[in-house]
């Protein structure tokens, strides 16, 4: 029975995407705000990201684009006076964030009723040593654990233990601040960085090499209890759990030892007194039924948001009906539409998750794995054999692998240590090993995987080495090759298996050959629905996956017919796995897509693989295949749908990049034909368009050798940016400033640039960025919206921090832009969403690239014009009518600022420095009557804080330009209060022009006071350093110093024009002045 | 490559399905059903509620963890099986794990199968077949090999199962002061493991034994699960209802569910395809009124007691939550109650292990 007295409820986001904090928990969110709204009740949330789906009009009655921290929540409350609010659908944030609130008693003043978990759960939950308290009242085994305020406890604890022990940081954010020691000096190090994130840690002993498993469990306010999902970990515990290629269900348990864990997990949640969902995790003696309980989770987890893609069992939005009153026996299986919600779905295939890492993206980064996260994404795949799950999945991650083997040679120093040493490159080392003929046994000695999964991983081998017998597909036994496919192979592992080393790439016919071959012989692939109860009941939705390891499809795919469009399928394909410089805005694009063509009637058809997405959410779509965005299993589903269209421009560079594949293959392609995606991702072809109609480009160059390099550069001069074609986000693109760099860097780069050369270019310094994001129809721009970096160019647009509409643009430009794009979009013949990247310096504005899909920043800047350009792109590549905006940007009389939230904490030893290749994880999007507030908001909103008066600002403000753009901004400080420490020449420069300042040293000095004690003691509560320019000895020099302010929290800026704007808002305005104002109140 | 025997499973109603030996070999034909459990086949394989059936696991991947050894308590239960053999006539599963890892796995799924000459089969699209089953009822099966002889359909539940199954002499374990008579129609060994936690004797008699004349006098009245069709067990149930007539508490599992509402008066009848798996809910009744009060329960049987037959003095005390069918009955004002689920689990969750205990303070 629902609590008739919540009309209004309050949601907390959990902000910008990060490590440990991603898409998942726009998934959740959504998921609860469709429950308010299906309960009629008004729903408020408060969510700065502004590329979500749950900020998207129509999801929530009312959005704030604030900071989750109590200060704005509490004004949101003060202004909304809710009922209720929801604390578990926004991550460690939200919790965070609520517990806070609770604990200032701001609740209770407000009369605002936590609802579902109580927050005294939540507390018991997140605080070790009342957790460990509270599950020995009812004996259940946890990790001894001794909680310690200093350093010497920590040590004493340590040695009562013995080592190896594990260092835990209390109330952090996935295992933040977490590592395993072996001694007392890796305690002292590891130790000291804990204590820098909470004023507590937790000294463990370490039960590395035992299973990890984990539980997801619902309870009703009755004490009715359900497990949803358990899930083991291929890796063994001492891996965190984010970093861990997880199978769903569990595969290594017996059904005592399921059933053990499943009957603590229910008497877990019943003691701590969850309503609503939480996950319990377990640590599992392989050689005996001991069990350590790890932690639990009182809230939706990305645990929790896999477990509900991996059984179909919409976990967030049960729990959101709970916390509202309702009992589980009064809701419905949302798939079958007729059983109960209260029942454990039954799995009928298995799931495998596998992380996505972009360590390589890092200068410096630590790549072993660990207790802390880092990786940016996940896949999640399905089969119904563990080989074809992690296959499929080992291709998802989107790193140029082709599955378990038959992938470009790894190059391992000492295998043996990289088994035992975990990196992300783990799963490809086991490969090698049992290619360079390692047992199971050995392999498992290095590493504690479960041989089980060892087994079937070397299944895989066996059937390649099989598959390697054979020249010519026409020769391979079709029962093997049916094994292959049965065992996730690809065509393209099969074509190069056959052809063994002799090519690198497969040739496009080879795959072809394969594919016609397994047709020939009717090895094709069938689909299977997920339906929550391993085919006992009818499924109403369709979740589908594709398999081998079967012999009829769960659905029909009648013969489309011309004059009936619900008949005709649009299928729109995904973004695949989140990573940087991909991420929720294609997930926003994706789904307005999606709704578009479904609301036109089409059966709306949707292909991705993100476990983290509200695009995989079943109820978006009308048929949902959960599977892989490569050209052979898009071709198999297009076989299969024979789809009126396929929309390829709002899932980002993946779904792009099938463009001149597909089209070969005849598929209808929606929107921007496929020739002329190739003419602008094609630099030579782009360039000699630009040139034909009269459109300036930075001068650049393909090149092969290095004399070639040598002589463009003598033109060009330095700095110069390097980068290979047919890149998202900036992979191995660099700006190199002289010589000594561009051969470094080439060295380095010239293994991607086989088939793409490198391209050099000019690289202008001081330059403006503009980004145009825009519609066309048919050649014709429909739509436009113009932004502005507020970093000069040499920060990737992704890291950038956009103004929207631009504030410093002189009119002659945005004149010139538009002009150029017209020409851009007439040439290309766009129909559908495009981007294109602007410099300018003065008024002469440059193209830098040209993108014929949706970019990042249009959910952004649809969202501040408050005009959908991704449905309005979705119509147009519908060929459906639309209306033509008459809005445009220049009628707002507010500024958007979009800034980049950045993860370098749990990236250890990377270098925190922008450059050209993209490093931020997410973003936000905050709105202000000026710029001053939007920009206070954002940079507040990404982790930022207005600086304490009573502590310094440090500043080593770069070169002689960035010096003189900092001077007005450190003068402003002064004014303000602020005492300012300045390293060597900024000291000198702050002192020639009167402001006041102290010297402080570099490591590399040997002088008191030092920088890094500044930074280590806190006594500074901003670091502002600039780097001169991006040489090798310049980075080690300031990179201690950036290193120590993300490993001690202190709050760094390292870019001049960034700072300035910071500085500059919060200085001109306090705090207490920035309005609460809601999305809808700026009109 | 697969080089195992390729075997057809034939339905009875023409579908034929392709697939690869992987235990003992040799042509089998029963009741085809499913079983939507994702772990457990030792103990399902050793359910004495499957005989005469050949068992489909939805779950495809099985054998991972292999089979304990067949080792014995101190009481002379099995420590790991429901029972001293294997049931099943057949096991049905999509992919076998050739290897198994587990601490307490001693030998594969495949050998123990082939030592007990059972067979098994993988290499099927199991979810394909329990659609089918789904669609048209539980049905007759055969598998054969490819090649090799082949033999008839059979229907067993024309054969009384429990007969085939139920022990031939009487047995007791522990030496607790209260006594309960166990009748088995097929017991599970979990469920004497479970009732031994109290302070019990339990006598176990044959399904057709006449427990009301015995030198011992009872506190109570237990009655197993046991497969196939309770209306072929009228003997058991006039022992019930004789025993009634004492007035002490009577509690029954699965089938002994059925023969407790058919001593009461009901009716039992068929259900299409069953309940096969770990994740059956079931809301318990109080007066006819649903409470809020719910149960995942283990499940294993193909026949139920009709809700619509349940006499005046009777009532429902649990009805499953997909299909509103009878989970369990009790007596109005008599200590006599049942569920036809499991609650001594075994394979499946152990929410409901409270029975026993609730079973025992009434005695």
């Amino acid at each position: 029975m629902i609590n008739d007295k919540i009309k209004k409820v309050l949601l907390l986001g959990s902000g910008a995407l990060k490590i440990g904090e991603a898409g998942e928990f726009d998934y959740s969110g959504s998921q609860a705000l469709k429950a308010l709204k299906e309960e009629g009740i008004n729903s408020v949330l408060i969510n700065p990201n502004i590329a979500t789906v749950q900020t998207s009009e129509g999801v929530a009655d009312r959005v704030y684009f604030l900071p989750v921290t109590p200060f704005f929540v509490e004004k949101v409350i003060a202004k909304e006076r809710p009922d209720g609010i929801l604390l578990s659908f926004g991550g460690q944030t939200a919790l965070n964030c609520g517990v806070a609130l609770y604990q200032s008693g701001v609740l209770e003043k407000y009369n605002v009723q936590v609802l579902g978990t109580p927050v005294q759960a939540i507390m018991d939950t997140e605080d070790r040593e009342l957790f460990v308290e509270k599950l020995d009242e009812i004996n259940v085994n946890t990790i001894k654990s001794h909680a310690c305020n200093t350093l010497d406890e920590a040590k004493k604890a340590a040695a009562d233990l013995g080592y190896p022990i594990i260092i835990r940081a209390a109330y952090a954010l996935g295992g933040l601040g977490s590592g395993f020691c072996d001694n007392e000096e890796e305690l002292e190090v590891i130790g000291n960085k804990a204590l820098s994130f909470s004023p507590q840690i937790l000294v463990e002993k370490s039960l590395k090499g035992w299973k990890e498993v984990e539980y997801e469990v619902v309870r009703d306010k009755y004490d009715n209890c359900i497990t949803v999902c358990n899930m083991e970990n291929f890796d063994p515990l001492g891996i965190h759990t984010g970093e861990s290629i997880v199978v769903a269900p569990s595969q290594t348990l017996s059904n005592r030892d399921y059933h053990k864990l499943r009957e603590l997990s229910i008497k877990i949640i019943r003691h701590i007194g969850i309503v609503g969902e939480c996950n319990v995790q377990y640590a599992f003696d392989p050689n005996s039924e001991d069990y350590r309980v790890i932690e639990v989770n009182a809230r939706l987890s990305r645990s929790s948001a896999l477990a509900s893609k991996a059984t179909g069992y919409p976990l967030a939005f049960v729990a959101a009906k709970l916390g509202l009153g309702y009992g589980l026996f009064e809701l419905k299986n949302s798939v079958t539409k007729t059983t109960s919600a209260f029942f454990e779905p039954a799995l009928d295939y298995i799931v495998c998750k596998i992380p996505r890492w972009d360590l390589g993206k890092f200068q410096g980064v630590d790549r072993e794995l660990g207790s802390s996260m880092k990786s940016v994404g996940e896949v999640m795949a399905i089969g119904r054999t563990f080989e074809e799950a992690i296959q499929k999945g080992l291709r998802m991650i989107g790193q140029g692998m082709h599955g378990f083997l038959e992938n470009k040679i790894l190059k391992v120093a000492d295998i043996d240590k990289a088994l035992r040493e975990p990196t992300d490159k783990r799963i490809f080392v086991i490969s090698k090993a049992m290619k360079a003929g390692y047992t199971v046994d050995q392999i498992h000695n290095l590493t504690k995987i479960d041989k089980w999964f060892l087994y079937k991983l070397q299944g895989i081998v066996d059937t390649d080495n099989e598959l390697q017998q054979y020249s010519n597909v026409e020769d391979v036994p079709a029962q093997l090759l049916l094994e292959a496919k049965q065992k996730g192979f690809s065509d393209f592992q099969i074509g190069r298996a056959l052809l063994k080393d002799e090519m690198k790439d497969v040739a496009e016919t080879e795959i072809l050959r394969v594919r016609a071959q397994r047709k020939k012989l009717g090895i094709l692939p069938v689909v299977k629905q997920i339906d929550t109860l391993a085919g006992e009941f009818p499924a109403q939705t369709n979740y589908l996956y594709l398999t081998y390891n079967g012999v009829a499809n769960d659905i029909d795919f009648p013969e489309p017919k011309a004059d009936d469009i619900h008949t005709q399928a649009v299928i729109v394909l995904g973004s695949g796995a989140y990573r940087i410089g991909s991420s929720v805005e294609f997930d926003w694009c994706s789904v307005n897509a999606l709704t578009t063509a479904r609301k036109q009637g089409y059966r709306s058809v949707m292909i991705n693989y993100n476990p983290e997405t509200v695009s995989t959410d079943y109820d978006m779509c009308d048929r949902l295949y959960f599977d892989e965005l490569t050209f052979e299993r898009v071709m198999d589903i297009i076989d299969l749908e024979r789809p009126h269209g396929v929309i390829l421009s709002v899932g980002g560079q993946i779904p792009n990049n099938l463009a001149m594949r597909l089209d070969e293959q005849h598929v209808p392609i929606l929107g921007t034909q496929a020739q002329y995606i190739d003419n602008a991702e094609d630099r030579q072809k782009f360039s000699s368009m630009c040139d034909r109609i009269g459109v300036v480009q930075p001068a650049w160059k393909e090149l092969t050798n290095m004399d070639d390099v040598n002589d463009f550069i003598k033109q060009v001069g330095f700095p110069v940016l390097v980068r290979p074609s047919y890149v998202l986000s900036g992979a191995a693109m660099n700006v190199c400033s002289n010589q000594d760099e561009l051969v470094r860097f080439l060295q380095m780069a010239a293994n991607v640039s086989q088939k793409h050369p490198v391209v050099i270019s000019r690289f202008i310094e001081g330059a403006k960025e503009i980004e145009m994001d825009a519609v066309a129809d048919k050649g014709e721009i429909v739509a436009y919206a113009i932004s502005e970096h507020v970093e000069y160019a040499g920060v990737h647009s992704g890291d950038a921090t956009i103004q929207f509409p631009p504030q410093k643009l002189y009119y002659e430009t945005m004149r010139r832009i538009k002009k150029v794009a017209k020409k851009i979009a007439a040439e290309l013949h766009i129909s559908g969403p495009f981007n294109i990247q602007f410099m300018a310096r003065e008024n002469d504005i440059m193209v830098i690239e040209c993108n014929l899909r949706a970019s990042r920043s249009f959910p952004f800047v649809s969202k501040v014009l408050k005009l959908n350009l991704i449905e309005l792109a979705s119509k147009i590549m519908l060929g459906v009518p639309y209306e033509r905006p008459t809005k445009t940007e220049f009628d707002l009389d507010y500024v958007g600022i979009k800034a980049s939230q950045f993860s370098f904490s749990r990236l250890q030893k990377a270098d925190p420095v922008l450059g050209v290749d993209m490093s931020s994880t997410g973003e936000v999007g905050c709105l202000g009557d000026d710029v001053s507030c939007a920009i206070l908001k954002a940079m507040l909103s990404v982790g930022l804080r207005i600086p304490s008066k009573d502590k310094g600002i440090l500043i080593s403000s770069g070169n002689a330009k960035q010096k003189t753009q900092l001077l007005s901004p450190c003068k402003l400080l002064a004014e303000n209060g602020y005492k300012l420490f300045a390293t060597g020449g900024s000291y000198r420069y702050l002192v020639e022009n009167n402001i006041p300042c102290e010297h402080v040293y570099w490591p590399s000095e040997e002088m008191e006071p030092q920088a890094l004690d500044l930074v280590r003691n806190k006594q500074v509560d901003l670091v502002i350093n600039i780097p001169k320019n991006l040489t090798s000895g310049e980075l080690s020099n300031g990179y201690k110093i950036r290193r120590a302010a993300i490993d001690f929290n202190v709050p760094l800026l390292t870019n001049d024009r960034l700072a300035t704007a910071f500085i500059n808002a919060f200085c001109s305005m306090d705090i207490n002045d920035i309005a609460i104002k809601a999305w809808d109140e700026y009109k | 490559m697969q080089n195992e025997k390729a075997v057809s499973l034939i339905l009875d109603d023409g579908h034929v399905f392709h697939g690869f030996s992987f235990g003992f070999e040799k042509p089998v034909n029963g009741e085809v059903v499913f079983n939507t459990a994702m772990m457990g086949y030792p103990e399902s394989l050793t359910d004495p509620s499957y005989s005469g059936q050949i068992l489909v696991m939805t779950f495809p991947l099985v054998g991972n963890y292999g089979v304990p050894a067949a080792s014995h308590d101190a009481n002379g239960l099995s420590s790991f099986y429901e029972s001293e053999k294997i049931h099943a006539r057949a096991i049905v599963v999509s992919d076998y794990s050739k290897q198994f890892c587990h601490w307490n796995g001693q030998k594969s799924l495949a050998d123990w199968l082939k030592g007990e000459q059972i067979v098994g089969i993988e290499g099927i699209d199991t979810r394909e077949l329990t659609k089918v089953l789904r669609e048209k009822g539980s049905m007759k099966g055969k598998i054969v090999f490819d090649g090799g002889e082949d033999i008839e359909f059979e229907d067993p539940n024309l054969v009384n199962q429990v007969a085939i199954v139920s022990t031939h002499e009487i047995r007791k374990y522990g030496n607790g002061s209260k006594k309960v008579c166990l009748v088995d129609m097929g017991v599970k060994q979990n469920i004497i493991r479970c009732l031994l936690r109290y302070d019990v004797e339990i006598t176990l008699v044959p399904w057709n034994y006449d427990f009301n004349h015995m030198d011992t006098e009872f506190d109570g009245l237990f009655i197993s699960n046991g497969p196939g069709d309770p209306n072929l067990c009228g003997i058991t149930v006039e022992h019930v209802k004789e025993f009634m007539k004492t007035g002490k508490p009577i509690y029954g599992i699965c089938m002994g569910n059925q023969i407790l509402s058919l001593a009461a008066g009901a009716k039992v009848i068929k259900l299409k395809y069953g309940h096969r798996g770990h994740n059956q809910p079931v809301r318990r009744y109080e007066n006819g009124q649903p409470t809020p009060q719910c149960f995942i329960t283990s499940q294993n049987h193909g026949f139920a007691v009709d809700n619509d037959t349940i006499p005046a003095d009777w009532e429902p005390l649990f009805i499953n939550m997909n299909d509103g069918s009878n989970e369990g009955i009790r007596h109005k004002s008599m200590p006599w109650f049942s569920a036809q689920f499991h609650p001594e689990a075994s394979s499946g969750p152990t929410d409901t292990e409270f029975i026993f205990e609730q079973f025992f303070s009434l005695l």
